[in-house]
């Protein structure tokens, strides 16, 4: 913009506005990590560290009470890279199907089908969940995993319904389209060049992808995996209504758990005194930790290129 | 073209507020046939409560019943569980608050306010259960349902229970223990309950409106358990009496302090109150569970509406206090019907003393009653 | 040649093809799935009665969601009230201004926000604006939301004014237009159904949120009395009635989640459409 320009009243109003609207952007993100640390004083006093590895969690007054945030982020961590290892290799075969492979017709269609599992509501991922993917897994797959595969520490137990591998089924189901849209664009970011060049050396289709198209995408892939995990960290409906809410750290997917998120909105509800700090500080941290993700994720997607209106996906 | 559309935002926002700030009907999906059916005068008091799930379907009940005889007040009650309903209290976020745990010294000390308990109605916690092909009324034992709650108790055909209930087959299943996952009343009084009979529920657990529950899973609300309860084979849990009838729930058979095996009841609630009348305190802070009487069900309790004494707004608080006045009084023939049982009289006649109570900046607001 | 390796290549090349074209169908199915069962299960439920109804208690016949209809729309139209005029502004400073360290910042801090778990803001929100004000209100709703529009709106109004050219805004600066103006009117102006996109998308988003309202907006079984009071929403009734023993209350659910699903469908679609004119129009 030229200099001389700065003189004018209504423009340096405008820029000063400008300004000013973006700045908000900054302040309420400040405002949010320093109401959370102030709101959690008392338990980040009480226990320091030792809240985050504290495996407790028992809000009864009294001697016994106790707060500890290990099983929830033990919960949370479990649900998300398990919904992760079920939608990785899907949504990256529909990003290689849609980017590599599919004719120009389509291509869009689908592309568009994807995403519009994106646009399902949470709570409405959890009423399906409950009400239709529930009993199958009850009747179907629950026995069948535990009759072949009882003897692995992951499978022991009686499933009862609610438990993590519902939660991550549903959640796998919702972070596929972030993963796959995310990964379509860096595939279509790869310079076509490289591809003809593999093309023209004999290389097959899938030669072409995993000599070429692969490596020259892996940083923006992980970032879009690392954008789907942030998705599943944060996700709060569908696995409050799934999970079965139990603070507790097991092996099996089986067994109920409790993720961060969702002891917030069971809790938060009605928690006082240091129970409330706790439920802050517990915000506090996945607050944390999705900041953490994001900016790995876009340092890595960044590499490859920009993503136009990327943040409408996250 | 984009500032237009940002117009129209903010214009459509605009809209929408401005219809519902003056009070006028919500024509924003407005007919002429439904214009007729939603409130068109502006309420002249709008009320909100928060708090127990327990109660909520006579509450439910109670606001319909009461809007409709007193058009300038519109009653706003949401079932977020009593531990909810106490924090909205304390921190005055709503008008009233509901609980069927009474609220602790410390958290009454902890109020900026002095908080009455007002009682509204007598309701049962009731053991219900989905084994398939298994009858209604099974007979369970205080120390057998601690151990259930516990794990200690397994399966469905252990032996503790089996013998207890001789002629029924029980199955060889896993039994699912299903408890609430928010803070609520009802796991105060079934908690409460558990450790006046089992001294190792007492030290494990404890009782609160949340505790930690070594087996089993959680689910929101009385509603969200029974809900649970019903779509899942082998599982037990613990949900207000209405809940368990209104869905058709088997529900068990608990033995009482006078060693009957007494089935919930509206009588046997009535009962277990009747044997606690002598030794409810002025502010109506009691419990009565494991009651003494032979017909009396070991697991009823009051449930109670919170209100400050001394309010700021009198419009309000006078709203209040007559409609809870209304509750004692003419609200209880509501209750049978729900499966709540009526206050006694001795109990209507104490709560009573407390509405007569309630003031507005220290104004009496019931004068004449 | 080596025929039998060039065999080899194709089955692997045809093997992989067919994988890429199975997770495609394993991805097309459960969606399938979840709108078949929401349109047979809602589209029994759905009736007059829902969209001109109050919610009555379990039992009774002819309940419906009106109170939540009105009130999803007043959580969105204030969402939008205090987000898009912000995510604008704030895009057209990082788009014509933000060459700078507070250009980077800002961008920085948007990307970051658009990653905070909703149920976070609305933590947020309900220490800031819930306890203060002493209510759950649709205000209180409609800011929670509104911190989840902010960046995409941000984000999308500074790349799409990006890619206006130069040209035009040197067009119409040499005509002695001054910057404010020809920024609003022109830029702007050039990049509106991007951004409008952009914003439908935003809304679409939000309309589906539940978890940043169940401290801030809570709920309500009536008409709320004005803004400032507890809101009823499509969202938070569908997550009460999921969990309801009650045939007819999990009925109305399913019948909010077909209206619900056809709402931010219908929104996803007209976005697309936007685009696919800015594209014709460019042309």
């Amino acid at each position: 913009m030229p200099g001389w320009r700065i003189g004018n009243l209504g423009d340096r109003l405008f820029r000063g506005i400008a300004a000013t609207f973006a700045t908000i952007i900054v302040v309420v993100l400040l405002v949010i990590a320093v109401a959370l640390t102030q709101a959690s004083r008392e338990t980040l006093s009480a226990y320091g560290f030792g809240f985050v590895v504290g495996q407790d969690w028992n809000p009864v007054e009294g001697a016994n009470e106790v707060y500890g945030a290990l099983p929830f982020v033990w919960g949370t961590l479990v649900t998300s890279f398990l919904a992760l290892a079920l939608a990785v290799p899907i949504s990256v075969g529909i990003a290689v199907f849609i980017a590599e492979l599919a004719p120009e017709w389509i291509r869009t269609p689908t592309g568009f089908v994807v995403e519009l599992l994106a646009a399902v509501p949470s709570v409405i991922y959890g009423l399906w969940g409950f009400f239709v993917l529930r009993p199958v897994l009850i009747e179907h797959v629950d026995p069948a995993l535990s009759r072949w595969l009882g003897f692995l520490p992951f499978f022991r137990g009686a499933p009862l319904g609610n438990d993590v591998l519902l939660a991550s089924v549903v959640l796998a189901i919702m972070i596929l389209p972030t993963i796959s849209s995310v990964s379509r664009e860096i595939l279509r970011a790869v310079p076509n060049t490289l591809r003809e060049a593999a093309l023209a050396l004999g290389a097959t289709k899938w030669e072409m992808i995993r000599s070429v198209v692969l490596p020259y995408a892996k940083s923006g892939l992980t970032g879009a995996v690392i954008l789907g995990l942030g998705r599943a960290l944060g996700e709060t409906m569908a696995v409050t209504m799934l999970v079965g809410n139990k603070p507790s750290m097991s092996l099996s997917v089986f067994e109920p758990a409790a993720t961060m998120a969702s002891i917030i909105a069971n809790q938060y509800p009605e928690a006082q005194g240091r129970q409330h700090s706790a439920l802050t500080e517990i915000g506090l941290l996945l607050f944390a930790l999705t900041l953490v993700l994001n900016i790995l994720a876009r340092l890595l997607v960044w590499r490859v290129g920009r993503l136009p209106g990327d943040a409408g996906r996250a | 073209m984009s500032v237009r559309l940002a117009t129209v935002a903010v214009f459509a926002g605009l809209a929408v507020l401005g219809c519902k700030g003056d009070g006028s009907s919500p024509a924003a999906v407005g007919s002429a046939s439904q214009a007729a059916k939603l409130p068109s005068p502006p309420a002249d008091v709008s009320l909100n409560g928060s708090g127990a799930t327990f109660p909520n379907p006579l509450y439910q009940k109670w606001v319909a019943a009461y809007q409709a005889s007193e058009k300038g007040v519109r009653i706003n009650y949401q079932s977020v569980g009593s531990g909810a309903g106490i924090k909205a209290i304390s921190d005055r976020t709503v008008d009233f608050g509901a609980t069927d745990a009474p609220m602790t010294d410390d958290q009454l000390g902890k109020a900026t306010g002095k908080i009455l308990h007002i009682p509204t109605t007598l309701g049962a916690v009731v053991v219900t259960y989905n084994v398939k092909d298994v009858p209604d009324h099974l007979k369970i034992t205080p120390d057998v349902l601690a151990g259930i709650f516990l794990g200690d108790v397994k399966k469905w055909n252990d032996p503790r229970i089996t013998a207890l209930n001789v002629g029924v087959k029980l199955p060889d299943q896993a039994i699912g223990v299903s408890w609430r996952s928010d803070g609520s009343g009802t796991t105060a009084v079934f908690t409460d309950y558990l450790c006046h009979v089992s001294t190792g529920f007492k030290d494990k657990v404890g009782s609160a409106t949340s505790v930690k529950w070594p087996v089993g899973s959680g689910s929101k609300g009385n509603d969200g358990v029974t809900n649970q309860i019903k779509q899942t084979p082998g599982s037990i849990g613990y949900v207000e009496l209405a809940y368990a009838r209104q869905t058709k729930l088997p529900t068990m058979d608990l033995r009482n302090k006078a060693g009957k095996f007494v089935e919930a009841s509206l009588e046997a609630i009535a009962a277990a109150a009747a044997g606690s009348l002598g030794k409810i305190p002025a502010d109506m802070r009691i419990s009565i569970v494991d009651a003494e009487g032979q017909a009396a069900y070991p697991i009823a309790a009051f449930t109670y509406i919170l209100v400050y004494e001394d309010a700021t707004d009198a419009a309000k608080a006078g709203a209040l206090a007559k409609f809870l006045w209304w509750g004692i009084h003419d609200g209880q023939k509501l209750g049978g019907p729900l499966h709540y049982a009526a206050l006694p009289s001795e109990v209507v006649s104490k709560a009573e003393v407390l509405l007569k109570l309630l003031k507005a900046s220290g104004k009496p607001l019931l004068e004449g009653k | 040649m080596d025929l039998a390796g060039y065999r080899r290549r194709r089955l692997v090349d045809l093997a992989v093809r067919g994988a890429c074209v199975a997770a495609t169908l394993v991805a097309v199915v459960p969606l399938v799935l979840i709108l078949g069962y929401i349109v047979v299960k809602g589209g029994a439920a759905l009736s007059p009665a829902f969209f001109l109804e109050l919610p009555k208690p379990a039992g009774e016949t002819g309940a419906g969601m009106a109170n939540a209809i009105v009130g999803t729309l007043t959580l969105v139209g204030l969402a939008c009230a205090f987000g898009v005029p912000l995510g604008v502004f704030a895009g057209i400073y990082l788009a014509e201004f933000g060459d700078n360290w507070l250009g980077t910042v800002i961008r920085f801090c948007s990307d970051v926000m658009a990653g905070v778990p909703s149920i976070v803001s609305g933590l947020f929100v309900y220490a800031l604006v819930v306890v203060p004000m002493g209510r759950n209100s649709a205000i209180a709703g409609g800011l929670a939301l509104a911190m989840l529009m902010l960046p995409t709106v941000t984000r999308t109004t500074e790349e799409l004014l990006k890619l206006v050219p130069n040209a035009l805004r040197e067009a119409a600066l040499a005509l002695g237009v001054p910057e404010w103006r020809t920024t609003l009117w022109v830029v702007l102006r050039t990049a509106a159904p991007g951004i409008a996109t952009g914003v439908v998308l935003a809304v679409a988003r939000v309309t589906g949120e539940t978890a940043p309202l169940l401290f801030t907006s809570l709920n309500n079984n009536g008409w709320a009395d004005g803004i400032d009071q507890p809101t009823a929403s499509l969202t938070v009734q569908i997550y009460q009635y999921a969990g309801s023993p009650f045939e007819d209350q999990q009925a109305q659910a399913w019948a909010a989640a077909l209206v619900l699903v056809v709402v931010v469908l219908v929104l996803n679609i007209s976005a697309r459409i936007l685009v696919r004119h800015r594209v014709a129009g460019a042309r």
